[in-house]
Protein backbone atom coordinates (compact mmCIF):
# COMPACT_ATOMS: atom_id res chain seq x y z
CA UNK A 1 0.00 0.00 0.00
CA UNK A 2 0.96 3.65 -0.30
CA UNK A 3 3.13 4.98 2.50
CA UNK A 4 1.78 8.13 4.14
CA UNK A 5 4.00 10.53 6.02
CA UNK A 6 2.87 10.74 9.70
CA UNK A 7 2.80 14.54 9.51
CA UNK A 8 0.50 14.36 6.53
CA UNK A 9 -1.76 11.97 8.39
CA UNK A 10 -1.87 14.38 11.33
CA UNK A 11 -2.76 17.22 8.99
CA UNK A 12 -5.49 15.08 7.48
CA UNK A 13 -6.82 14.25 10.95
CA UNK A 14 -6.85 17.95 11.81
CA UNK A 15 -8.73 18.71 8.61
CA UNK A 16 -11.21 15.97 9.37
CA UNK A 17 -11.67 17.36 12.85
CA UNK A 18 -12.35 20.86 11.58
CA UNK A 19 -14.81 19.46 9.04
CA UNK A 20 -16.84 17.62 11.65
CA UNK A 21 -17.76 20.89 13.30
CA UNK A 22 -19.92 21.63 10.26
CA UNK A 23 -23.20 19.83 10.76
CA UNK A 24 -23.69 18.99 7.08
CA UNK A 25 -20.64 16.75 6.91
CA UNK A 26 -21.76 14.60 9.79
CA UNK A 27 -24.68 13.34 7.74
CA UNK A 28 -23.79 11.65 4.45
CA UNK A 29 -25.29 13.13 1.28
CA UNK A 30 -27.65 11.00 -0.77
CA UNK A 31 -25.83 9.06 -3.45
CA UNK A 32 -26.68 9.79 -7.06
CA UNK A 33 -28.78 7.97 -8.28
CA UNK A 34 -30.60 7.52 -4.96
CA UNK A 35 -30.60 4.05 -3.43
CA UNK A 36 -32.47 2.42 -0.59
CA UNK A 37 -29.45 0.46 0.64
CA UNK A 38 -26.56 2.80 1.47
CA UNK A 39 -23.65 0.84 2.87
CA UNK A 40 -21.27 3.65 3.81
CA UNK A 41 -19.52 1.43 6.37
CA UNK A 42 -18.90 -1.39 3.88
CA UNK A 43 -20.64 -4.21 5.77
CA UNK A 44 -22.27 -5.95 2.82
CA UNK A 45 -20.93 -7.68 -0.28
CA UNK A 46 -22.08 -6.50 -3.70
CA UNK A 47 -24.52 -9.43 -4.08
CA UNK A 48 -25.96 -8.98 -0.60
CA UNK A 49 -26.46 -5.29 -1.25
CA UNK A 50 -28.14 -5.96 -4.61
CA UNK A 51 -30.45 -8.57 -3.06
CA UNK A 52 -31.61 -6.19 -0.31
CA UNK A 53 -31.95 -3.29 -2.75
CA UNK A 54 -34.08 -5.43 -5.11
CA UNK A 55 -36.37 -6.54 -2.34
CA UNK A 56 -36.86 -3.04 -0.97
CA UNK A 57 -37.34 -1.40 -4.38
CA UNK A 58 -39.94 -4.05 -5.26
CA UNK A 59 -41.78 -3.38 -2.05
CA UNK A 60 -41.57 0.36 -2.65
CA UNK A 61 -43.07 0.01 -6.12
CA UNK A 62 -45.97 -2.00 -4.78
CA UNK A 63 -46.76 0.08 -1.73
CA UNK A 64 -44.88 3.41 -2.03
CA UNK A 65 -43.47 2.66 1.44
CA UNK A 66 -39.75 3.34 1.57
CA UNK A 67 -37.58 1.21 3.82
CA UNK A 68 -34.02 2.51 3.71
CA UNK A 69 -30.87 0.94 5.16
CA UNK A 70 -27.90 3.13 6.03
CA UNK A 71 -24.68 1.93 7.60
CA UNK A 72 -22.17 4.46 8.93
CA UNK A 73 -18.78 4.21 10.59
CA UNK A 74 -19.39 6.93 13.14
CA UNK A 75 -22.34 8.73 14.72
CA UNK A 76 -20.15 11.80 15.42
CA UNK A 77 -21.09 11.77 19.08
CA UNK A 78 -24.82 11.90 18.40
CA UNK A 79 -27.23 9.61 20.13
CA UNK A 80 -28.29 6.85 17.72
CA UNK A 81 -31.93 7.98 17.78
CA UNK A 82 -31.06 11.64 17.26
CA UNK A 83 -28.73 10.78 14.37
CA UNK A 84 -31.34 8.53 12.73
CA UNK A 85 -34.16 11.08 12.86
CA UNK A 86 -31.96 13.89 11.58
CA UNK A 87 -30.67 11.80 8.70
CA UNK A 88 -34.11 10.40 7.82
CA UNK A 89 -35.64 13.86 7.87
CA UNK A 90 -32.78 15.32 5.83
CA UNK A 91 -33.16 12.70 3.11
CA UNK A 92 -36.95 12.75 3.33
CA UNK A 93 -37.47 8.97 3.43
CA UNK A 94 -41.11 8.10 2.66
CA UNK A 95 -43.71 10.11 0.78
CA UNK A 96 -44.67 13.62 1.72
CA UNK A 97 -48.10 13.60 3.33
CA UNK A 98 -48.06 9.83 3.91
CA UNK A 99 -44.83 9.86 5.92
CA UNK A 100 -44.40 6.17 5.19
CA UNK A 101 -40.65 5.87 5.54
CA UNK A 102 -38.47 3.65 7.71
CA UNK A 103 -34.76 4.04 8.27
CA UNK A 104 -32.58 1.23 9.62
CA UNK A 105 -29.33 2.75 10.82
CA UNK A 106 -26.38 0.49 11.66
CA UNK A 107 -23.09 1.52 13.15
CA UNK A 108 -20.85 -1.57 13.36
CA UNK A 109 -18.97 -2.64 16.45
CA UNK A 110 -15.47 -1.19 16.32
CA UNK A 111 -12.41 -1.97 18.42
CA UNK A 112 -13.33 0.34 21.30
CA UNK A 113 -16.95 1.24 20.52
CA UNK A 114 -20.04 -0.86 20.80
CA UNK A 115 -22.19 -1.49 17.78
CA UNK A 116 -25.41 0.48 17.55
CA UNK A 117 -28.61 0.04 15.58
CA UNK A 118 -31.76 2.12 15.37
CA UNK A 119 -35.01 1.68 13.48
CA UNK A 120 -36.64 5.06 12.85
CA UNK A 121 -40.31 4.84 11.90
CA UNK A 122 -42.08 7.63 10.01
CA UNK A 123 -45.23 9.29 11.38
CA UNK A 124 -47.47 7.32 9.03
CA UNK A 125 -46.23 3.90 10.15
CA UNK A 126 -46.05 4.40 13.91
CA UNK A 127 -49.33 2.53 14.38
CA UNK A 128 -48.21 -0.64 12.55
CA UNK A 129 -44.62 -0.61 13.86
CA UNK A 130 -44.96 0.37 17.53
CA UNK A 131 -41.84 1.10 19.55
CA UNK A 132 -42.15 -2.09 21.59
CA UNK A 133 -42.30 -4.23 18.42
CA UNK A 134 -39.36 -2.38 16.91
CA UNK A 135 -37.33 -2.93 20.02
CA UNK A 136 -38.35 -6.50 20.79
CA UNK A 137 -38.91 -8.23 17.47
CA UNK A 138 -36.70 -6.26 15.12
CA UNK A 139 -33.75 -5.13 17.19
CA UNK A 140 -33.45 -7.70 19.98
CA UNK A 141 -34.59 -10.82 18.14
CA UNK A 142 -33.64 -10.36 14.50
CA UNK A 143 -30.79 -7.93 14.27
CA UNK A 144 -28.54 -7.98 17.31
CA UNK A 145 -28.02 -11.79 17.49
CA UNK A 146 -26.94 -11.81 13.83
CA UNK A 147 -24.90 -8.62 14.14
CA UNK A 148 -23.02 -10.17 17.05
CA UNK A 149 -21.87 -12.89 14.66
CA UNK A 150 -20.77 -10.17 12.22
CA UNK A 151 -23.54 -11.40 9.92
CA UNK A 152 -25.01 -8.07 8.96
CA UNK A 153 -26.83 -9.40 5.91
CA UNK A 154 -28.95 -11.98 7.77
CA UNK A 155 -29.97 -9.45 10.42
CA UNK A 156 -30.97 -6.87 7.83
CA UNK A 157 -32.62 -9.41 5.53
CA UNK A 158 -34.81 -10.90 8.28
CA UNK A 159 -35.71 -7.59 9.87
CA UNK A 160 -36.73 -6.08 6.53
CA UNK A 161 -38.91 -9.18 5.95
CA UNK A 162 -40.65 -8.47 9.25
CA UNK A 163 -41.04 -4.80 8.40
CA UNK A 164 -42.48 -5.65 4.99
CA UNK A 165 -45.07 -7.98 6.50
CA UNK A 166 -45.99 -5.40 9.13
CA UNK A 167 -46.40 -2.49 6.73
CA UNK A 168 -47.67 -4.31 3.62
CA UNK A 169 -51.37 -3.49 4.09
CA UNK A 170 -50.87 0.09 5.10
CA UNK A 171 -50.30 2.01 1.88
CA UNK A 172 -50.82 1.36 -1.80
CA UNK A 173 -48.84 2.73 -4.71
CA UNK A 174 -51.58 4.95 -6.04
CA UNK A 175 -50.64 7.86 -8.21
CA UNK A 176 -50.08 10.53 -5.76
CA UNK A 177 -50.16 14.27 -6.23
CA UNK A 178 -48.34 16.54 -3.90
CA UNK A 179 -48.83 20.22 -3.36
CA UNK A 180 -45.90 22.37 -4.19
CA UNK A 181 -45.56 25.34 -1.93
CA UNK A 182 -44.58 28.41 -3.88
CA UNK A 183 -42.62 31.27 -2.48
CA UNK A 184 -45.45 33.75 -2.87
CA UNK A 185 -43.51 36.81 -1.81
CA UNK A 186 -40.63 36.75 -4.28
CA UNK A 187 -42.90 35.65 -7.15
CA UNK A 188 -45.26 38.53 -6.38
CA UNK A 189 -42.50 41.10 -6.40
CA UNK A 190 -41.27 39.76 -9.75
CA UNK A 191 -44.78 40.28 -11.14
CA UNK A 192 -44.88 43.86 -9.85
CA UNK A 193 -41.53 44.71 -11.39
CA UNK A 194 -42.68 43.21 -14.68
CA UNK A 195 -45.82 45.38 -14.73
CA UNK A 196 -43.76 48.48 -13.96
CA UNK A 197 -41.37 47.76 -16.80
CA UNK A 198 -44.22 47.11 -19.24
CA UNK A 199 -45.95 50.33 -18.21
CA UNK A 200 -42.82 52.41 -18.60
CA UNK A 201 -42.17 50.98 -22.04
CA UNK A 202 -45.75 51.75 -23.03
CA UNK A 203 -45.39 55.31 -21.69
CA UNK A 204 -42.13 55.91 -23.50
CA UNK A 205 -43.57 54.51 -26.71
CA UNK A 206 -46.67 56.73 -26.47
CA UNK A 207 -44.56 59.79 -25.72
CA UNK A 208 -42.33 59.11 -28.70
CA UNK A 209 -45.33 58.90 -31.00
CA UNK A 210 -46.79 62.14 -29.63
CA UNK A 211 -50.37 61.28 -28.74
CA UNK A 212 -52.41 64.48 -29.21
CA UNK A 213 -55.01 64.19 -26.40
CA UNK A 214 -53.00 62.49 -23.66
CA UNK A 215 -55.79 59.95 -23.47
CA UNK A 216 -53.45 57.11 -24.34
CA UNK A 217 -51.70 57.36 -21.00
CA UNK A 218 -54.86 56.81 -18.99
CA UNK A 219 -55.87 53.96 -21.26
CA UNK A 220 -52.55 52.25 -20.76
CA UNK A 221 -52.85 52.90 -17.03
CA UNK A 222 -56.19 51.10 -16.98
CA UNK A 223 -54.62 48.40 -19.09
CA UNK A 224 -51.82 48.16 -16.60
CA UNK A 225 -54.26 47.82 -13.70
CA UNK A 226 -56.06 45.02 -15.48
CA UNK A 227 -52.79 43.34 -16.35
CA UNK A 228 -51.66 43.74 -12.78
CA UNK A 229 -54.79 42.08 -11.45
CA UNK A 230 -54.48 39.28 -13.94
CA UNK A 231 -50.87 38.66 -13.00
CA UNK A 232 -51.72 38.95 -9.34
CA UNK A 233 -54.48 36.41 -9.75
CA UNK A 234 -52.41 33.95 -11.67
CA UNK A 235 -50.00 33.62 -8.80
CA UNK A 236 -52.55 31.74 -6.77
CA UNK A 237 -53.55 29.21 -9.38
CA UNK A 238 -50.13 27.62 -9.63
CA UNK A 239 -50.25 25.68 -6.39
CA UNK A 240 -50.86 22.20 -7.81
CA UNK A 241 -48.40 20.20 -9.76
CA UNK A 242 -45.68 17.63 -9.74
CA UNK A 243 -45.75 13.92 -9.07
CA UNK A 244 -43.61 12.13 -6.55
CA UNK A 245 -40.40 10.49 -7.64
CA UNK A 246 -41.85 7.00 -7.93
CA UNK A 247 -43.32 7.57 -11.38
CA UNK A 248 -40.00 7.99 -13.15
CA UNK A 249 -39.16 5.35 -15.73
CA UNK A 250 -36.61 2.55 -15.80
CA UNK A 251 -38.32 0.50 -13.09
CA UNK A 252 -35.81 1.69 -10.50
CA UNK A 253 -36.02 3.68 -7.36
CA UNK A 254 -36.81 7.29 -8.21
CA UNK A 255 -35.73 9.03 -5.03
CA UNK A 256 -37.00 9.85 -1.59
CA UNK A 257 -40.31 11.67 -1.39
CA UNK A 258 -39.94 14.04 1.55
CA UNK A 259 -41.47 11.97 4.36
CA UNK A 260 -41.34 13.19 7.92
CA UNK A 261 -40.36 11.53 11.21
CA UNK A 262 -41.71 12.22 14.66
CA UNK A 263 -39.53 10.11 16.91
CA UNK A 264 -41.12 6.68 16.49
CA UNK A 265 -39.00 3.55 16.58
CA UNK A 266 -36.43 1.94 18.81
CA UNK A 267 -32.83 0.85 18.89
CA UNK A 268 -30.28 -1.19 20.70
CA UNK A 269 -26.57 -1.79 21.02
CA UNK A 270 -24.27 -4.78 21.29
CA UNK B 1 -45.91 69.56 -18.81
CA UNK B 2 -49.38 68.26 -18.24
CA UNK B 3 -48.33 64.84 -19.48
CA UNK B 4 -45.46 64.56 -16.96
CA UNK B 5 -47.92 65.39 -14.20
CA UNK B 6 -50.20 62.56 -15.27
CA UNK B 7 -47.28 60.15 -15.41
CA UNK B 8 -46.21 61.10 -11.88
CA UNK B 9 -49.73 60.64 -10.53
CA UNK B 10 -50.11 57.30 -12.30
CA UNK B 11 -46.79 56.01 -10.96
CA UNK B 12 -47.60 57.14 -7.41
CA UNK B 13 -51.06 55.52 -7.52
CA UNK B 14 -49.56 52.37 -8.96
CA UNK B 15 -46.88 52.21 -6.29
CA UNK B 16 -49.49 52.70 -3.56
CA UNK B 17 -51.61 49.99 -5.08
CA UNK B 18 -48.65 47.62 -5.31
CA UNK B 19 -47.56 48.44 -1.77
CA UNK B 20 -51.05 47.73 -0.50
CA UNK B 21 -51.16 44.40 -2.30
CA UNK B 22 -47.74 43.48 -0.98
CA UNK B 23 -48.85 44.37 2.55
CA UNK B 24 -51.87 42.09 2.29
CA UNK B 25 -49.94 39.11 0.93
CA UNK B 26 -47.18 39.57 3.51
CA UNK B 27 -49.72 39.74 6.32
CA UNK B 28 -51.40 36.60 5.02
CA UNK B 29 -48.10 34.78 4.87
CA UNK B 30 -47.52 35.71 8.50
CA UNK B 31 -50.92 34.26 9.42
CA UNK B 32 -49.96 31.00 7.69
CA UNK B 33 -46.60 30.87 9.47
CA UNK B 34 -48.21 31.72 12.79
CA UNK B 35 -50.60 28.81 12.31
CA UNK B 36 -47.60 26.62 11.51
CA UNK B 37 -46.04 27.53 14.86
CA UNK B 38 -49.32 26.75 16.64
CA UNK B 39 -49.49 23.36 14.89
CA UNK B 40 -45.90 22.56 15.88
CA UNK B 41 -46.76 23.53 19.44
CA UNK B 42 -49.76 21.23 19.56
CA UNK B 43 -47.49 18.38 18.43
CA UNK B 44 -45.17 19.21 21.34
CA UNK B 45 -48.12 19.10 23.74
CA UNK B 46 -49.28 15.80 22.22
CA UNK B 47 -46.03 14.02 22.90
CA UNK B 48 -45.84 15.35 26.47
CA UNK B 49 -49.42 14.21 26.95
CA UNK B 50 -48.46 10.82 25.63
CA UNK B 51 -45.75 10.53 28.26
CA UNK B 52 -48.16 11.64 30.95
CA UNK B 53 -50.64 8.96 29.84
CA UNK B 54 -48.03 6.21 30.16
CA UNK B 55 -47.28 6.97 33.79
CA UNK B 56 -50.36 5.42 35.51
CA UNK B 57 -49.53 2.11 33.77
CA UNK B 58 -45.93 2.37 34.77
CA UNK B 59 -46.81 3.11 38.38
CA UNK B 60 -49.21 0.19 38.67
CA UNK B 61 -46.71 -2.21 37.09
CA UNK B 62 -43.93 -1.13 39.42
CA UNK B 63 -46.21 -1.11 42.48
CA UNK B 64 -46.71 -4.85 42.07
CA UNK B 65 -43.23 -5.32 43.42
CA UNK B 66 -44.07 -4.92 47.08
CA UNK B 67 -40.69 -3.90 48.34
CA UNK B 68 -40.24 -1.20 45.71
CA UNK B 69 -39.06 2.11 47.14
CA UNK B 70 -42.21 4.15 47.72
CA UNK B 71 -40.51 7.57 47.69
CA UNK B 72 -39.39 7.36 44.05
CA UNK B 73 -42.88 6.34 42.96
CA UNK B 74 -44.52 9.18 44.88
CA UNK B 75 -42.05 11.62 43.36
CA UNK B 76 -43.09 10.51 39.85
CA UNK B 77 -46.80 10.80 40.66
CA UNK B 78 -46.37 14.27 42.15
CA UNK B 79 -44.21 15.49 39.28
CA UNK B 80 -46.84 14.25 36.83
CA UNK B 81 -49.59 16.10 38.65
CA UNK B 82 -47.52 19.27 38.59
CA UNK B 83 -46.68 18.91 34.92
CA UNK B 84 -50.29 18.44 33.84
CA UNK B 85 -51.28 21.65 35.65
CA UNK B 86 -48.99 23.82 33.55
CA UNK B 87 -50.47 24.48 30.15
CA UNK B 88 -49.49 27.09 27.61
CA UNK B 89 -51.85 29.14 25.48
CA UNK B 90 -50.54 28.59 21.93
CA UNK B 91 -51.26 32.22 21.04
CA UNK B 92 -49.03 33.41 23.89
CA UNK B 93 -45.79 31.55 23.47
CA UNK B 94 -43.73 33.91 25.60
CA UNK B 95 -40.33 33.00 27.09
CA UNK B 96 -41.88 33.03 30.59
CA UNK B 97 -44.76 30.66 29.83
CA UNK B 98 -42.50 28.33 27.88
CA UNK B 99 -39.96 28.26 30.68
CA UNK B 100 -42.65 27.41 33.20
CA UNK B 101 -43.87 24.58 31.00
CA UNK B 102 -40.35 23.31 30.47
CA UNK B 103 -39.60 23.42 34.18
CA UNK B 104 -42.68 21.39 35.11
CA UNK B 105 -42.01 18.80 32.40
CA UNK B 106 -38.33 18.73 33.32
CA UNK B 107 -39.31 17.86 36.88
CA UNK B 108 -41.20 14.85 35.57
CA UNK B 109 -38.25 13.87 33.38
CA UNK B 110 -35.85 13.78 36.29
CA UNK B 111 -38.32 11.92 38.54
CA UNK B 112 -38.70 9.30 35.80
CA UNK B 113 -34.94 9.16 35.37
CA UNK B 114 -34.51 8.43 39.08
CA UNK B 115 -37.17 5.72 38.88
CA UNK B 116 -35.31 4.02 36.02
CA UNK B 117 -32.10 4.05 38.06
CA UNK B 118 -33.86 2.44 41.04
CA UNK B 119 -35.37 -0.21 38.74
CA UNK B 120 -31.84 -1.47 38.06
CA UNK B 121 -31.90 -2.96 41.57
CA UNK B 122 -34.91 -5.15 40.75
CA UNK B 123 -33.89 -7.74 38.15
CA UNK B 124 -37.30 -9.44 38.33
CA UNK B 125 -39.08 -6.23 37.44
CA UNK B 126 -36.63 -5.53 34.64
CA UNK B 127 -37.38 -8.94 33.13
CA UNK B 128 -41.17 -8.43 33.35
CA UNK B 129 -42.61 -8.30 29.86
CA UNK B 130 -45.15 -5.61 30.66
CA UNK B 131 -42.45 -3.46 32.13
CA UNK B 132 -40.18 -3.98 29.14
CA UNK B 133 -42.97 -2.82 26.85
CA UNK B 134 -43.57 0.24 28.98
CA UNK B 135 -39.88 1.01 28.98
CA UNK B 136 -39.76 0.83 25.18
CA UNK B 137 -42.77 3.13 24.98
CA UNK B 138 -41.28 5.60 27.44
CA UNK B 139 -38.01 5.68 25.52
CA UNK B 140 -39.93 6.21 22.30
CA UNK B 141 -41.87 9.03 23.92
CA UNK B 142 -38.69 10.74 25.06
CA UNK B 143 -37.40 10.46 21.48
CA UNK B 144 -40.63 11.98 20.20
CA UNK B 145 -40.34 14.82 22.68
CA UNK B 146 -36.82 15.58 21.46
CA UNK B 147 -37.88 15.51 17.82
CA UNK B 148 -41.01 17.64 18.27
CA UNK B 149 -39.15 20.20 20.34
CA UNK B 150 -36.52 20.53 17.65
CA UNK B 151 -39.21 20.87 15.00
CA UNK B 152 -41.04 23.50 17.03
CA UNK B 153 -37.82 25.50 17.41
CA UNK B 154 -37.21 25.30 13.67
CA UNK B 155 -40.69 26.47 12.74
CA UNK B 156 -40.59 29.24 15.36
CA UNK B 157 -37.19 30.35 14.11
CA UNK B 158 -38.48 30.58 10.53
CA UNK B 159 -41.45 32.65 11.69
CA UNK B 160 -39.34 34.92 13.92
CA UNK B 161 -36.83 35.55 11.17
CA UNK B 162 -39.57 36.42 8.73
CA UNK B 163 -41.47 38.86 10.94
CA UNK B 164 -38.34 40.61 12.17
CA UNK B 165 -36.77 41.23 8.76
CA UNK B 166 -37.22 44.53 7.01
CA UNK B 167 -39.59 45.37 5.32
CA UNK B 168 -41.89 42.62 6.72
CA UNK B 169 -41.28 44.01 10.23
CA UNK B 170 -43.53 46.99 9.35
CA UNK B 171 -46.47 44.72 8.61
CA UNK B 172 -45.68 42.57 11.66
CA UNK B 173 -45.84 45.55 14.02
CA UNK B 174 -48.99 46.89 12.33
CA UNK B 175 -50.76 43.57 12.77
CA UNK B 176 -49.26 42.66 16.16
CA UNK B 177 -47.31 39.57 15.24
CA UNK B 178 -45.00 38.85 18.17
CA UNK B 179 -41.78 36.89 18.42
CA UNK B 180 -42.19 33.31 19.67
CA UNK B 181 -40.08 31.76 22.40
CA UNK B 182 -37.78 28.78 21.86
CA UNK B 183 -37.17 25.65 23.87
CA UNK B 184 -33.88 25.96 25.69
CA UNK B 185 -31.54 23.00 25.98
CA UNK B 186 -32.01 21.38 29.37
CA UNK B 187 -29.21 21.12 31.89
CA UNK B 188 -26.83 18.37 30.91
CA UNK B 189 -28.27 18.20 27.42
CA UNK B 190 -26.48 21.29 26.19
CA UNK B 191 -23.11 19.73 25.49
CA UNK B 192 -22.03 19.82 21.89
CA UNK B 193 -21.73 16.40 20.25
CA UNK B 194 -18.33 14.83 20.88
CA UNK B 195 -16.17 13.85 17.96
CA UNK B 196 -15.23 10.18 17.98
CA UNK B 197 -12.52 8.60 15.89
Amino acid sequence: MIKIHPGLLLLFMAMLFSLTSIAQDEFPAQPEPPQLVNDFAGLLSAEQKASLENKLVNFYQKTSTQIAIVTVKSLFGYDKSDYSFKLAEKWGIGQKGKNNGILILVKPKLANEKGEVFVAVGYGLEAVVPDAVARQTLVSEEMIPAFKQNDYFTGLDKSTDVLISLTAGEFTADQYVKTVKKGGNSGGMGGFVLILIILFIVFLFRRGRGNSHGLGSTQSFLGGMLLGNMLGGSRHSGSWGGFSGGSSGGGGFGGFGGGSFGGGGAGGSW
Amino acid sequence: MKRTGIIVVVVVVLLLFLGFQWGISTGNKMVTMDEGVAAAWSQVENVYQRRSDLIPNLVSTVKGYADFEKSTLTAVIEARAKATQVTVDPTKLTPESLQQFQQAQGGLSSALGRLMVVVEKYPELKANEGFMNLQAQLEGTENRITVERQKFNEVARGYNTYIRQFPQSIIASMRNFDKKAYFEAEKGADQAPKVQF
